[in-house]
């Protein structure tokens, strides 16, 4: 690592790169159970988080699985809310409220651990 | 051990479900309780999958109860080749739409929480499960991987609360599995949620051989079988060993069997042995109790019968081979379906789970005569206490379906000098006959001897008898029981032979004594016809002097006469006087 750090292109490739996957747009189904408070706010929440750090580059689907309970086995939910990250691989799944922003970011990769919160929100 | 309920009671006020499973029903008195979980728990490998998956196949199968099976460890491939060892067909029953496999996948790496959630999720895919196929059964294989799974313990211990509730709300009999804790029942304290009904399972080594356990903990409302009872994972599923809770109310048939030998059943009242009652052939090596055993099994095929018996010191050729040489052909009842034979060695497998082979065969078999040669070789391998109530369970069982058993024993250390009753004290409480073989040595000489010990119900001979084998079968002999004691063998014949010369001898001396006095009696006869003729002689003399002497006194008084004639000179008629 310390050996290719210094190497102007690789880092300038590797910025690249950063700005493509920042770029490239994410895949988010967020799968509840009905009108509960639980997946009202889990909607609400989510919807804040993407429109604040996903401007323009997200795909939300919202999927109520007590409509649909055949995809909850197809996608192996068993908790909800779920929040399921398809793309940009590797798939990662969020359960809860989505009231730790903090956690959401991290786990789809807009922030960095230990990094504090963006000066947007 | 509580034997107060019975299972068909009316009043019984618990609706249970039956498991289909082979003695778990009767442990429990008619199954798992209706509509309310049931947690089955024990280490690894212990069979708790197979036996939430057998309640669920048996239920689709044979009770017409659709089951649904969450599996939280395996996939539904992994499930299916699994039980098709058992012979249970699972792709067709999901086909068939009677078993819906849903398997949970939990990758700890993948979940993230981020607040507050629920297990609708879970709850929502278990009741589209149920509804899509109108389950009765559920199965949940093995829920504790969800706290592995998900971190936050107190959301999923309360949502596993409100499961359970939902489970019991929905009406579904549902099997739970867990693993087994060190301190507790369970790792994560599922007992807690599964109050109802709890069944652990277990998988001991002993002396090298593993035995599987089941034993209730716990099943509220209802009593059930307290003990742990063996279970044996065999080609057909599960089969539990309940053979304790059973009651002691079998029939008592007065019917007869024979024993096949013509002597033994003179020996036991003239009719043989019960229906239905267990018989026990003990002695020491060699004295012929396999053969025995072998006849017995015979004479009931003879009478069309099917026999079972389980040898566990020759295999089944052998046996055949052997059993030909004095005359019983065993291998003709094979052909004829009648007869079969099962060998194995005792080292195989424990006890008890020689017990439930035992159980299972009999079951599928239905033969009306059992023999087990011998039972000694089973408790060879475990200690004494454990053979009793094994024993007791096996008998227990087969009169319930009045089989007649028959029981070979080996006698250790037996001989003349120990008394052989002592060695089998453990099981012969149980036996209904007891027959004693023992050899004796005499003379250079090893003869066989029978006779019976005991024979409940029935007049029976207290005679010892020779037991003979021979390319013509077995035959009993009567003993020489004289002044010189009990005699068998060649000893035997030669005291019949000298009594045969000795008597022999006996009736010449007789005759001669006999001829001797005709001799005698003829001899004074011809002296008394002597005497008779010496006397008729000595008679005729004494007649004829007697005639004489009257002649001549009879002249005398003639001459007398004339004489006085003359005197008187009347006459003189007579020229011959004149002169006088």
């Amino acid at each position: 690592m310390r050996k290719q750090l210094p190497i102007a292109e690789s880092a300038e490739d590797f910025l690249k790169e950063v700005s493509v996957q920042d770029q490239s747009r994410y895949i988010l189904r967020l799968y509840i159970t009905g009108h509960t408070p639980l997946s009202t706010k889990a909607i609400v929440r989510i919807r804040k988080i993407c429109e604040d750090h996903l401007e323009g580059r997200y795909d939300l689907e919202v999927v109520d699985i007590a409509q649909n309970p055949t995809l909850a086995a197809g996608e192996q939910i068993i908790a909800a809310p779920t929040l399921i990250k398809k793309l940009p691989l590797p798939l990662r799944r969020f359960i809860g409220d989505m009231s730790q922003t903090e956690r959401i970011l991290l786990g789809l990769d807009l922030r960095k651990a230990g990094e504090t919160l963006s000066p947007k929100s | 051990m509580k034997r107060k309920a019975k299972p068909a009671a009316p009043a019984q006020t618990l609706p249970k479900t039956l498991t289909g499973i082979q003695g778990l029903d009767e442990i429990t008195l008619g199954g798992l309780p209706q509509g309310r979980p049931t947690l089955v728990c024990g280490g690894a490998g212990c069979g708790k999958t197979m036996l939430a998956l057998e309640f669920l196949i048996r239920g689709a199968m044979k009770y017409g109860e659709p089951g649904v099976c969450m599996m939280f460890e395996e996939s539904a491939s992994e499930l299916a080749a699994n039980v098709r060892s058992l012979g249970f067909d699972l792709d067709k029953l999901v086909a068939q739409k009677k078993i819906v496999l849903d398997h949970v996948h939990i990758e700890r790496s993948e979940f993230e929480e981020t607040g507050e959630y629920n297990l609708d999720g879970l709850f929502i895919r278990l009741g589209h499960a149920i509804d899509s196929i109108g389950a009765k059964r559920v199965v949940l294989d093995t829920i504790e991987a969800l706290f592995a799974g998900l971190p936050n313990h107190s959301i999923l211990r309360a949502e596993l609360r409100r499961l359970f509730r939902w489970l019991k709300d929905r009406g579904v009999t549902a099997v739970i599995t867990g693993e087994r804790g060190d301190s507790s029942v369970t790792r994560y304290g599922l007992e807690e949620y599964v109050a109802d009904c709890v069944i652990i399972l277990d998988h001991r080594v002993e002396e090298q051989i593993s035995t599987r356990l089941l034993r209730v903990l716990k099943y509220r409302g209802t009593t059930h079988g307290m003990n742990e009872y063996p279970f044996l994972i065999s080609a057909h599923g599960i089969s539990v060993l309940p053979i304790t809770s059973l009651r002691l109310d079998h029939e008592a048939p007065t019917q007869r069997l024979s024993t096949g030998v013509a002597r033994l059943d003179e020996m036991l009242g003239g009719k043989g042995v019960f229906r239905g009652s267990s018989v026990l052939i003990s002695g020491t090596p060699g004295t012929g109790k396999s053969s025995i055993a072998a006849k017995f099994v015979e004479a009931a095929c003879q009478r069309g019968e099917r026999a079972l018996l389980f040898a566990y010191e020759e295999s089944a050729a052998q046996i055949v081979r052997n059993m030909r040489s004095i005359g019983i052909d065993l291998d003709k009842h094979v052909q004829r379906g009648l007869l079969q034979i099962h060998s194995s060695r005792p080292t195989l497998q424990g006890l008890e789970q020689h017990l439930v082979m035992m159980h299972d065969a009999v079951c599928e078999f239905r033969p009306s005569v059992v023999a087990v040669d011998p039972i000694s070789n089973l408790s060879f391998e475990t200690n004494e206490s454990a053979v009793k109530p094994t024993l007791m369970r096996l008998i227990d069982f087969l009169k319930q379906r009045q089989i007649t058993a028959f029981f070979t024993s080996l006698t250790t250390g037996g001989g003349l000098r120990s008394s052989p009753e002592d060695s089998q004290i453990g099981v012969s409480s149980l036996m209904d006959v007891w027959l004693l073989l023992r050899n004796s040595e005499l003379n250079g000489e090893h003869n066989r001897t029978l006779y019976v010990l005991k024979a409940r119900g029935m007049s029976h001979s207290n005679q010892v008898r020779e037991f003979l084998l021979s390319d013509a079968g077995i035959d009993l002999v009567d003993v020489y029981v004289g002044a010189a004691g009990v005699l068998t063998g060649s000893t035997r014949e030669m005291q019949e032979a000298q009594e045969l010369a000795a008597s022999t001898l006996r009736g010449q001396n007789h005759e001669r004594k006999l001829r001797q006095l005709a001799g005698k009696r003829k001899a004074i006869e011809a002296q008394i016809a002597m005497l008779q003729a010496e006397s008729d002689a000595e008679g005729a003399e004494v007649n004829f002097v007697i005639a004489q002497e009257r002649l001549q006194e009879k002249d005398a008084l003639q001459n007398s006469k004339e004489l006085a004639a003359l005197r008187s000179g009347k006459g003189g008629s007579r020229p011959t006087r004149k002169n006088s």
